[in-house]
């Protein structure tokens, strides 16, 4: 990521004032935890995406970030309910991701004659092979809208898992803890 | 009229601003046995519910990118500091046509000292007297042998961790041992070995070793969230709290200044605020004055202090003040190293964290003649920090695809780009400068600053420099040198707008003549004798060095010889 320290705090600009982007943290942290008190049989009730689409939602994360033999993917990490909320508070992201979602069924449905999730493994596979890469707009112009959609999906799904507990993990970071004295860098032959 | 409510009492000292420079003023002066009032437009903090140290992103629910995603692409902004912010509702600011200004401002106590970099660096003999070296600018009315004790007393008390290394651009301090570096940064002390550039231990406010009641550091690498042990530096938490100690100081926060009251014998008598809470005019009556509210934020309340004796702002009548704005000349660049790809599992953590280093690249080329004059320094970043949203976009973008592979790239190239930040010295020039808007006021009634900027070719003929330097790091290191930058437009080789380094100085600068400066070398105003200016406002030069340590060198120094003048009745 290429991003520097005052990069960083070029942020804390918008219109909101840290105090207060705090503060609405905290009134999300404090709903969420309300949320999964109330439903105790952990079924996410989505905020923005109807059911349908947010059952779409869950497939496209699964695809983008699969469980393996190292670790969970997106769906283990939450990145669904991650994207769903964040959606649900932005107009952007509803155009977006909303909008990117209702694309892929209209396409599948004009290309295979039903949703993505009604598309079997191998249409389905084969349109995420198009939208996933950016080449595809020079033979397939109208496949435009759907490479936006998945390029904002993935980095998304990204966030959602790699700062996810199974994600940090995944990945080998094992700071944020209390040490003595710091070690330096292991001895390696590379570094 | 609003209805003036008008405290009887009379303070000693009233300070305007409780950052850097107002946090020493009150330690100082309250030490020294005088009754403070100190004015912070802000709330009072309170690290303990304040401070998100030690969350994991997880431990929220927007993982840090805030509510719809706002601060995405602001990496972790949940997780800092109530610092700040480059805009404030209710508080708008003006940049002139043409230019670019950003203007970072804090309103809470301990001011944007709460999440600066803590990189701690004394100014060098050479520093002090450019115009005698290259005839640009002005010199200092003081020398470093002034500043040098001031500069030992601020760096024993706060702690600054740094190594004896005799480099004449970057004088030794006071310091406790430094942490050992990063992998990322091993990998760019050999290269500069190569290259003959200079990479030694980083200088930072953040003990390494108990000091004065604070623990030593836990190496957590988050000290941009605030410190809950204050084993970094923090007016907050190490400056104010003394000074309370002393039971003389009084702490008025939520109190924005309007304006300073002259008295009939021409001497400041009172200070004119807005009670935010209450919407009230109020005013605080004092012996004399440490204005310390920022450098933009002093000037802006001295043009705003009009009167028959000072109509074009108190203490202004060389019309120096807002004039001579600066701020450090800054370009970033990054690399990616393969070689970091294969390092194992490690904790990278550290002191200070992700640009808040343990190496750095002081001014190297002081010895020979270069095409631009004065110098600049260099502040790595990267590595294998907690992961925070946005961190992988880039490589998103560039690898495209999905499933597996794309999650086994991502953690491939986790924690394998290292960038740096190089800042360097601004030359003065007539058109970089902040005066009153004529037509706008924030929420509170009080006229707004409009900035005029603009950068001079020996700014750009450094940032080109400072480029080329990163590339030449870089490639000797083995990386592939990633950043790309126009030459031209109107951010060359990278170059950062106005404001952007939030090292902005010289707007109520020092000297020896009244008519071209507004303070003397004590920080007192020409004009006003019961009146100080003790942040970067006084500074006469930009050198490359982060400013808070020599803000506090100075105000440290100020305050004793306000303490002194008082002493012997002379304000």
């Amino acid at each position: 990521m290429h991003i520097s320290r005052r990069d960083l705090l070029k942020s804390l600009g918008m219109t909101a004032a840290a105090g207060s982007v705090l503060e609405a943290a905290d009134k999300a942290h404090r709903m969420v935890s309300a949320e999964k008190a109330a439903a105790p049989s952990g079924v996410y009730t989505p905020k923005f995406f109807s059911a349908h689409h947010y059952k779409t939602l869950r497939a496209l994360c699964q695809a983008i970030i699969p469980p393996d033999h190292e670790s969970g993917g997106a769906l283990e990490a939450g990145a669904p309910e991650f994207i769903d909320l964040l959606t649900s508070e932005s107009k952007d992201f509803q155009l977006r991701l909303g909008g990117g979602i209702m694309w892929l069924d209209s396409t599948c449905t004009e290309r295979y004659g039903q949703t993505y999730l009604q598309c079997t493994p191998g249409q389905q596979e084969e349109i995420l092979d198009l939208i996933a890469f950016r080449k595809t707009v020079n033979k397939y112009p109208r496949l435009g809208p759907g490479i936006e959609f998945f390029s904002t999906l993935r980095k998304f799904t990204a966030d959602g898992f790699f700062t996810s507990e199974i994600g940090i993990k995944y990945l080998g970071y094992i700071g944020n803890t209390y040490l003595k004295e710091f070690p330096g860098c292991p001895a390696t032959p590379e570094a | 009229m609003p209805q003036v409510i008008r405290s009887p009492k009379v303070y000693d000292v009233c300070i305007i601003g409780s950052g850097a420079a107002g946090g020493a003023a009150a330690k100082v002066l309250t030490e020294g046995g005088v009754s403070v009032a100190m004015l912070e437009a802000g709330p009072p903090l309170d690290p303990a519910k304040d401070f998100k140290e030690h969350l994991w992103p997880y431990d929220l629910p927007h993982r840090g990118g805030g509510v719809g995603g706002k601060l995405r692409g602001e990496e972790a902004d949940e997780f800092m500091a109530p610092n700040g912010a480059w805009e404030i509702p209710g508080e708008p600011y003006v940049s002139a046509p043409g230019s670019t200004f950003r203007w970072f401002r804090s309103r809470i106590v301990g001011g944007r000292t709460n999440h600066w970099g803590r990189v701690a660096l004394r100014f060098s003999a050479a520093d002090f007297k450019p115009r005698s070296a290259d005839g640009m600018g002005d010199d200092w009315p003081i020398a470093y042998e002034d500043l040098a004790p001031y500069y030992d007393k601020v760096e024993s008390y706060i702690g600054v961790f740094g190594s004896k290394e005799n480099i004449p651009s970057s004088p030794d301090g006071v310091f406790l041992p430094p942490p050992k570096p990063r992998c990322t940064e091993t990998i760019l002390k050999r290269a500069c070995d190569k290259l003959n550039i200079l990479c030694v231990p980083a200088r930072m406010a953040i003990l390494t070793r108990p000091l004065n009641g604070r623990p030593a550091c836990h190496y957590c690498g988050q000290c941009a969230r605030g410190c809950k042990s204050a084993s970094n530096f923090s007016s907050s938490q190490v400056l104010i709290p003394p000074a309370q100690t002393t039971g003389r100081l009084t702490l008025i926060t939520s109190a924005m200044a309007r304006e300073i009251v002259l008295g009939k014998d021409g001497k400041a008598e009172a200070v004119s605020y807005v009670d935010r809470t209450t919407k009230t005019e109020k005013r605080v009556h004092a012996r004399s004055f440490v204005v310390a509210a920022s450098t933009c934020e002093s000037a802006r309340l001295l043009l705003n202090s009009r009167s028959t004796l000072f109509p074009e702002g108190l203490a202004n009548s060389s019309g120096v003040v807002g004039r001579n704005l600066m701020d450090s000349v800054g370009s970033w660049g990054s690399g990616y190293f393969p070689q970091l790809e294969k390092m194992p599992s490690h904790n990278h953590d550290g002191s200070g964290g992700n640009y808040l280093p343990h190496v750095y690249m002081p001014w190297w080329k002081f010895d020979r003649k270069n095409d631009f004059l004065r110098g600049y320094h260099i502040e790595p970043g990267g590595g294998r920090f907690m992961p925070v949203v946005q961190q992988f976009d880039d490589e998103c973008d560039r690898f495209e695809g999905y499933g597996s592979s794309l999650k086994q790239h991502c953690r491939r190239s986790y924690g394998a780009s290292i960038g740096m930040e190089a800042l360097g010295e601004m030359l003065p020039n007539q058109h970089a400068y902040c005066e009153l808007d004529p037509n706008a006021v924030d929420e509170w009634g009080i006229p707004v600053l409009r900035f005029h900027w603009h950068a001079g070719e020996n700014e750009i003929r450094m940032a080109k420099d400072m480029q080329q330097t990163f590339r030449a790091i870089v490639e000797a290191a083995g990386g592939t040198y990633s950043t790309e930058v126009t030459t031209d437009g109107p951010t060359p080789y990278g170059l950062y707008d106005g404001g952007t380094a939030i090292h902005e100085s010289g707007t109520v600068r020092m000297g020896d003549n009244p008519k071209n400066s507004a303070l003397n070398k004590y920080c007192q105003a020409h004009d006003v004798k019961n009146l100080f200016v003790t942040d970067a406002a006084a500074f006469v030069t930009s050198p490359d060095k982060n400013p808070t340590l020599s803000i506090l060198a100075l105000s440290w120094r100020a305050s004793e010889y306000l303490l002194e003048q008082a002493k012997k009745g002379n304000l």
